[in-house]
């Protein structure tokens, strides 16, 4: 059916309702890829086979994702009249035995995470040994979702779904309601800045390139998320497509373009698959195409995979891919909103950014202003990872501070440790340590504190986390995916790998922190694009804020969070060991020897400090001698 | 035009013009390898930095910096030198054997390096990724014969799959315009050898003195210049002279003089 009026609109989301609130039972399947990795598919099969084999009829969808990664796979069940739960971890077995239990017209409390309250009169809360509500968990009661709006809880692939929670108001509204440049100003208004990180104000660029009176005109939206530990831009594609193509819509309304790129990285092959078919239903539906809504605006959508390099998420080498050439950044200016694809005035923003501007069109710009705080408005979205209780992804509103990110949403260190540090926007952010902790979370705050937003990574890093080793790891990656095209990046990458590594063995001297701190400030400010003019900051925040670490490892031969192999020693406590042979059976060098029974002992000459005795030991009989 | 403040003195410029440019027209030199006035600007090397006051403060490469209207520079501001004599030094440890390296560097008080970094094994020891062989190939030339080959330190130049390039017509221009000369090209007999780039290129012989040269190069230029069509199967140099002896014959018939 194609969509060319509210009243079409109005038919898809009446469908799109009575499949999310369908008279008989709803299984819903977190299927986005970090479900997959837990084994939802394997929970998805069991279900549909015993719900056949025992003659229940449901509707099973596959879902993406509900942000709580930790509990995954997650199963969210409506039984009408009955209510609505979220069970955690659910296995195979678990998921036919609830079957069994449904059939029996029964929602079970076993294994249930959470309620969802109902939208219709479906109960909610009944009594005290209930779960509690989904909202109220720590790990959402301080969330706000925009961008992760319908992710987890709908159909990614169902237009008709998207549409029944509010898709595509926003297009209607800018399309037969508002002139182009009064969707600029709506963007303006909502005072949106850029989520791949840099934070420029995205109505401020539209308004650039709409200036520019060349045609054709552009639009791209970087999909390119390569940041170790960061997911959000594939959860957003894997979960909630449409919001995103919308988004690029209206922004080609807005600038008068009337051609689209979608850039993905290669690397996400289910969110390629579901844009990809995202983009065909939306085609067929008459939302992608000419004549959109009847409006006269066309618009259409080319999805194109990147091939791997993390320097191709930077704009210019992200046009330059598109183009067909070497993915490199080219300096500028001239910046893409004037000279961009094929050298045309072209808009490009990052997946949440598209994500944001279909919601702030559907509910308008004083909404959405109101949310996060002035200068900063609106949600950030976070994957929330590393040493810490509750790992996932996170929305919320900017402002909030980085404490109660990480003990209130986060709920503290993993194993109730102390938390250290955390670090925002992956290889190319900083280390913040917990003194800063009451920094709120926004683009200039953390810019001031040495480190970025980023899009989105934040890793949270406890005792057992050396420093040193941290800004060697970030490096090692920025090294491996600086283009080489300019020599700061170059050159002073590999120069401060190496001096790392030279302190993690134990051989680093003083002149290496000078000469560390040297190059860092180099290669920030002579860097020809933001991979490299970022790539030191791990390293410059490092030195700011845990320089005692430095020095312990290069004055005093020692690695206080006992991770340099170099500068530790492992040692079985004789009073402690129980001589269970645990860990003389992982030992991977044979270094362990004892009897049955008896204490172990260690021969340091074989040991290659792995720490695996360590981590298996039953009894903590296993001592690191920092 | 537009007037641009280079360490206090004024220079006047057309609007467009690199920052580099006009630094050097105010007579003040600053190192660059990447940089070519016939290329558009690439911003590799990062040995132009240099410190901008007004209107807004940023430590930049003029190279690809576009002068603004009362734009204040300074050149020798301690970060921007800083940045030149750190990229120099890192230059000089991965180059030592490199003249042109050698020069800038002491131009810049930089005559040791503390940070020597032996190349990859293999790798072309002169060859420092200013992009210049690259460029002219692709965007003057348009043959598009090398490019770039692998990422970070592993980064080179090459043909495809580093094998004999069909695209490569000889013309030798990367070998021209390279700073530091690292690309080998020998004509032995009839054939043009470009080593760096494991290419042989066929040569013609001339058919009025008999020396060999490329001639699909020729062919590219035949469509630029089409009024002196008759003499492009000739040799440069013969070229050269028959295009000179024709103009002036020309002139001359139309009573003008070629000589002032």
């Amino acid at each position: 059916m194609k969509v060319r009026t509210h009243t079409d609109l109005d038919k898809l989301r009446a469908e799109g309702l009575s499949s999310l609130y369908p008279s008989r039972t709803r299984i819903a399947v977190g299927m986005a890829t970090c479900g997959l990795a837990t084994g939802a598919s394997s929970v998805y099969e069991a279900l549909r086979d015993e719900a056949e084999a025992q003659g229940l009829n449901l509707d099973l969808v596959a879902t993406g994702c509900l942000g709580y990664c930790q509990q995954e796979p997650l199963v969210d069940v409506r039984l009408p009249g009955k209510g609505r739960i979220v069970y955690a971890r659910v296995t195979p077995r678990r998921a036919r035995k609830l079957i069994a239990a449904l059939i029996s017209g029964e929602l079970p409390m076993d294994g249930a995470l959470a309620i969802i309250p109902d939208e219709d009169e479906s109960p909610s809360r009944t009594g005290a040994e209930d779960p509690p509500l989904l909202h109220e968990l720590p790990f959402y009661a301080r969330q706000r979702k925009v961008i992760l709006r319908n992710s987890g809880l709908i159909d990614p692939l169902s237009l008709e779904e998207y549409v029944a929670q509010g898709g595509y108001q926003g297009l209607a509204r800018a399309l037969l309601e508002m002139s182009p440049q009064a969707v600029v100003d709506e963007v303006v208004a909502s005072g949106l800045r850029g989520r791949g990180g840099g934070g420029f104000p995205t109505g401020c660029k539209w308004q650039i390139c709409r200036d520019v009176e060349r045609m054709p005109k552009y639009i791209i939206c970087n999909g390119d998320e390569g940041d170790p530990g960061a997911y959000m831009d594939r959860t957003v594609l894997e979960s909630d497509p449409y919001s995103v193509i919308e988004g690029m819509v209206i922004g080609g309304y807005a600038i008068g373009a009337q051609e689209g790129y979608l850039y993905v990285r290669d690397e996400y092959p289910l969110a390629i698959e579901r844009v990809t078919e995202a983009v065909t239903r939306a085609s067929k539906a008459g939302l992608l195409g000419d004549d959109i809504l009847g409006s006269g605006f066309g618009f259409s959508l080319q999805i194109v995979r990147g091939a791997g390099a993390f320097v191709c998420g930077e704009e210019t080498a992200l046009i330059a891919s598109i183009e067909g050439g070497l993915g490199e950044p080219r300096p500028k200016p001239p910046y893409p909103a004037s000279s961009g694809l094929w050298g045309q005035p072209t808009v490009i923003n990052n997946v949440k950014t598209w994500g944001s501007v279909s919601a702030i069109l559907a509910r308008g710009a004083d909404w959405y202003a109101g949310i996060g705080v002035e200068g900063n408005t609106g949600t950030v979205v976070f994957s929330l990872v590393g040493k810490i209780a509750n790992t996932g992804l996170v929305e919320v509103p900017l402002g909030v501070s980085l404490q109660e990110m990480i003990e209130g949403i986060g709920g503290g260190g993993l194993d109730g440790k102390a938390v250290k540090g955390v670090q925002t926007g992956g290889p190319s952010g900083g280390c913040l340590p917990a003194r800063l902790f009451h920094l709120p979370i926004d683009y200039e705050t953390l810019t001031e504190a040495g480190s970025i937003m980023g899009s989105g990574g934040m890793v949270v890093m406890d005792e057992e986390t050396c420093m040193v080793d941290v800004a060697r790891y970030f490096l090692t990656f920025t090294m491996d995916e600086s283009c080489g095209k300019c020599t700061p990046c170059r050159e002073g990458t590999r120069a401060m790998h190496e001096i790392l590594t030279r302190i993690i063995e134990g051989k680093g001297t003083a002149t290496d922190l000078d000469q560390l701190a040297e190059i860092a400030a180099w290669v920030k400010t002579s860097s020809l694009c933001g991979l490299g003019q970022t790539a030191p900051n791990p390293v410059l925040t490092t030195l700011r804020y845990f320089h005692d670490e430095y020095e312990a490892h290069v004055l005093e031969g020692r690695c206080p969070a006992g991770v340099c192999r170099a500068l530790i020693e492992l040692r079985i406590l004789p009073d402690l060991c129980t001589g269970c042979g645990l860990c003389l059976r992982e030992c991977p060098t044979g270094a362990i020897t004892g009897e049955k029974k008896e204490p172990h002992v260690i021969d340091l000459q074989l040991c290659s400090r792995c720490r695996l005795c360590y981590d298996v030991c039953p009894v903590d009989a296993i001592e690191i001698v920092r | 035009m537009l007037d641009v403040i280079v360490n206090g003195q004024q220079v006047r410029v057309p609007r467009g013009t690199p920052l580099l440019e006009a630094v050097q027209a105010s007579g003040v030199f600053l190192p660059t390898l990447c940089y070519h006035e016939g290329l558009a600007p690439y911003g590799a090397c990062r040995l132009c930095m240099v410190a901008i006051k007004e209107p807004c403060t940023a430590v930049v490469a003029s190279c690809a910096y576009p002068v603004e209207e009362d734009m204040v520079v300074d050149t020798e501001a301690p970060e921007a030198v800083a940045a030149r004599r750190l990229a120099l030094e890192f230059l000089l440890g991965r180059y030592p054997q490199s003249d042109t390296i050698r020069k800038l560097a002491a131009q810049e008080g930089v005559t040791a390096t503390r940070f020597p970094a032996p190349l990859p094994e293999g790798a072309n020891e002169l060859c420092v990724l200013c992009g210049l062989c690259v460029r002219v190939c692709r965007d003057l030339i348009g043959a598009a014969a090398i490019s770039f080959i692998g990422r970070g330190i592993e980064r080179r130049v090459g043909t495809p799959f580093e094998v004999q390039s069909d695209s490569c017509i000889g013309c030798g221009a990367c070998a021209e315009i390279c700073p530091t000369g690292a690309i080998e090209i020998e004509d032995r007999g009839s054939t043009r050898i470009l080593h760096t780039w494991n290419t042989k290129v066929e040569l013609h012989s001339c058919p009025a003195c008999g020396k060999f040269f490329a001639p699909t190069p020729m062919a590219v230029l035949e469509d630029m210049l089409p009024e002196v069509a008759e003499s492009w199967t000739l040799c440069p140099d013969c070229r050269r002279l028959q295009t000179s002896r024709q103009w002036i014959e020309e002139a001359s018939t139309q009573g003008q003089r070629i000589v002032p």
